[in-house]
């Protein structure tokens, strides 16, 4: 019997000669990244009893969550992260402006296709899109890897997502990563690897695919890995001077269950407050004023989103009391849309351009909600409380979707611009 | 080990930020810290009223969403010692017996029980008794019993790696 793609890498990383899932096995993982809670994980690595992290070249710290340090606090944890990096000489650290983690770490080649991920981050996920087994842990786990470098992980059953066709104009990965939770529900994948395959992921490319792995963890993903191929190769292409061996999935695999979605069938969609899977369509929205439109996260903040906002806002004017805050994803995205003139544009249509980050997607700075305010975002979460107050609506959408929004002042789908 | 408490009921799809809020997640905080803030978004009576050894007992996705391992934290540090779902979220779950919680799936219990019902569980034996009702589960196996006794990964880690000197 033929393997997944999840049973296949974990295999060979664990040295087996084969993996099935609910087995159990000793993972050794290709890179353990960490952020802001880099402060809270050193904690847990002190009372473990070693002095010095098993292999400093396979740790990244990347800060991102609270940046630049919003209180005192939040300083004081961003020092202690930089004086256990210098002690412990980890290789990966990458500062306050440099980017979101799920962004930079491919822009540094540290994630290449067939290897093992594991992150203290929910959306690690994200890196699935090379190919990679890319799974989410706790902090108390991300230091016992620090120690020892290895973590039991099981095996999971793989859910098949075959993707057909090609997206309408307006429509993008995002509004078929929605489509697809609202079909299977915010925990339809629990502990699944789900595999993205077939013709329509392979037109997709490589920030659109991004898109599809982050949200695989609003499914309850453990991971979410598209099949690798040469747009891969090429993307990674000057970034790592490491081979690149891609590791695909058997033709004969078995999976737990398959689904096919067709992209030109996709349109437009948000998913309502408070849950993710609370999907319809952006045209059945309802006449939904909106105090603020955030375009950024893990999730949409890459070039290609900054790019179709721009489309939408291009020479107009954002309506009258709508805020909206567009966050590039990283320092590398942030020069790309400065010399191109992308952010001039966006700032002349009425945005509020801010630094590379996860901006108020966690609530904590940069633009959390008061009571009664709507939201719409182009992140990945929408509960209760997500941005700062438990009594605002956030909704999520697409780049285009939430552009045509902060030109009306409304819910708008891109198609009535 | 045995747990004896009363019983908290909760619903499908309860995620990490109704649990303990993004906002304190940076915070630095002791586990009695987290505890005050246990719930706060979904339930802001949970911490007045839970005692030593009281159970959760939800739905199906429990813990969704965020990897904060405070949301488990602050659960136990309010003195819960064991979260029933239907179903959990997997980073959530690992999480919850990282920290020392006993997390046990089941689908049948939610709809039996009542908020402030008894409940003992017996973790070695796999037993579950709310009044007269009995219910049985598959005892965690020896590695996450050593976790759980131990209080979390990092004691049982810690130990484990003291042991290997």
């Amino acid at each position: 019997m033929g393997k997944t793609l999840a049973e296949k890498i974990l295999a060979k990383n664990a040295n087996l000669a084969e993996v099935s899932p609910g087995q159990i096995i000793t993972a050794r993982p290709d890179v353990v990244l960490s952020h802001d809670n880099s402060s809270a994980i050193s904690g847990h690595f002190e009372k473990l009893g070693v002095e010095k992290v098993a292999s400093p070249d396979k740790i990244a710290i990347i800060l991102d969550h609270i940046v630049p340090a919003a209180t005192e606090t939040y300083a004081k944890g961003h020092q202690k992260i930089r004086r256990f990096v210098e002690k412990q000489g980890i290789t990966h650290f990458y500062d306050v402006g440099c980017g979101i983690c799920h962004q930079v770490l491919p822009e540094m080649g540290l994630v290449l296709p067939g290897t093992v991920v594991l992150g203290s981050d929910s959306h690690t996920t994200t890196h699935g899109a090379f190919g990679a087994f890319a799974a989410g842990i706790g902090r108390s786990e991300a230091a016992v890897i620090w120690a020892t470098g290895e973590m039991w992980l099981r095996v999971p059953e793989s859910f098949k997502i075959i993707l057909e066709g090609k997206f309408d104009k307006w429509t993008s990965p995002k509004d078929l990563a929605l489509a697809i939770i609202g079909n299977i529900g915010a925990d339809g994948a629990i502990y699944k690897s789900v595999e993205f395959c077939g013709r329509g992921l392979r037109q997709m490319d490589i920030p659109g695919r991004m898109v599809l792995s982050n949200l695989a963890a609003e499914m309850g993903a453990k991971a979410g890995i598209c099949v690798p191929d040469e747009k891969v190769m090429h993307w990674l292409k000057g970034r790592t001077a490491k081979e690149i061996e891609l590791v695909l999935p058997d033709d004969d695999a078995e999976y737990e269950r398959e689904l096919t979605f067709d992209l030109e069938k996709i349109e437009p969609v948000i998913a309502r407050p408070h849950t993710v899977d609370n999907v319809d369509l952006a045209r059945n929205a309802g006449d939904i004023q909106v105090d603020q439109v955030l375009i950024g996260t893990c999730t949409n903040g890459r070039i290609e989103d900054l790019h179709a906002a721009l489309e939408i806002l291009k020479g107009r004017k954002i309506s009258r009391g709508v805020r909206l805050l567009v966050f590039p994803a990283s320092r590398e995205i942030y020069i790309e849309a400065s010399l191109d003139n992308t952010l001039a544009e966006l700032a002349q249509s009425g945005a509020t351009i801010m630094n590379p980050g996860c901006g108020p997607c966690l609530g904590a700075h940069q633009g959390v909600m008061a009571p009664g305010e709507v939201t719409v975002s182009t992140a990945n979460r929408n509960f209760k409380g997500r941005m700062g107050c438990p009594d605002a609506d956030i909704y999520l959408a697409s780049p285009y979707t939430a552009a045509a929004t902060a030109l009306t002042g409304c819910i708008t789908d891109p198609r009535d611009i | 080990m045995k747990i004896e408490g009363k019983i908290f009921v909760y619903g499908d799809d309860i995620n990490t930020d109704v649990i303990f809020p993004g906002k304190y997640t940076y915070e630095p905080m002791t586990p009695e810290q987290m505890g005050e803030h246990a719930l706060e978004d979904l339930d802001p009576d949970f911490v007045k009223k839970v005692e030593e050894g009281d159970v959760i007992v939800a739905g199906k996705n429990f813990g969704c969403g965020s990897s904060r391992e405070q949301a488990a934290i602050s659960i136990k540090a309010a003195g819960c010692r064991a979260i029933i779902a239907r179903s959990f979220a997997r980073i959530f779950y690992r999480n919850c017996l990282n920290s020392g919680l006993f997390a046990i799936t089941d689908d049948k219990i939610q709809a039996d029980v009542n908020p402030g019902d008894k409940i003992e569980i017996d973790l070695e034996n796999g037993k579950i008794a709310v009044g007269e009702k009995q219910y049985s589960f598959p005892p965690p196996s020896p590695e996450v019993f050593g976790i759980l006794e131990a209080g979390g990964l990092i004691p049982y880690t810690r130990n484990k790696i003291a042991s290997e000197k």
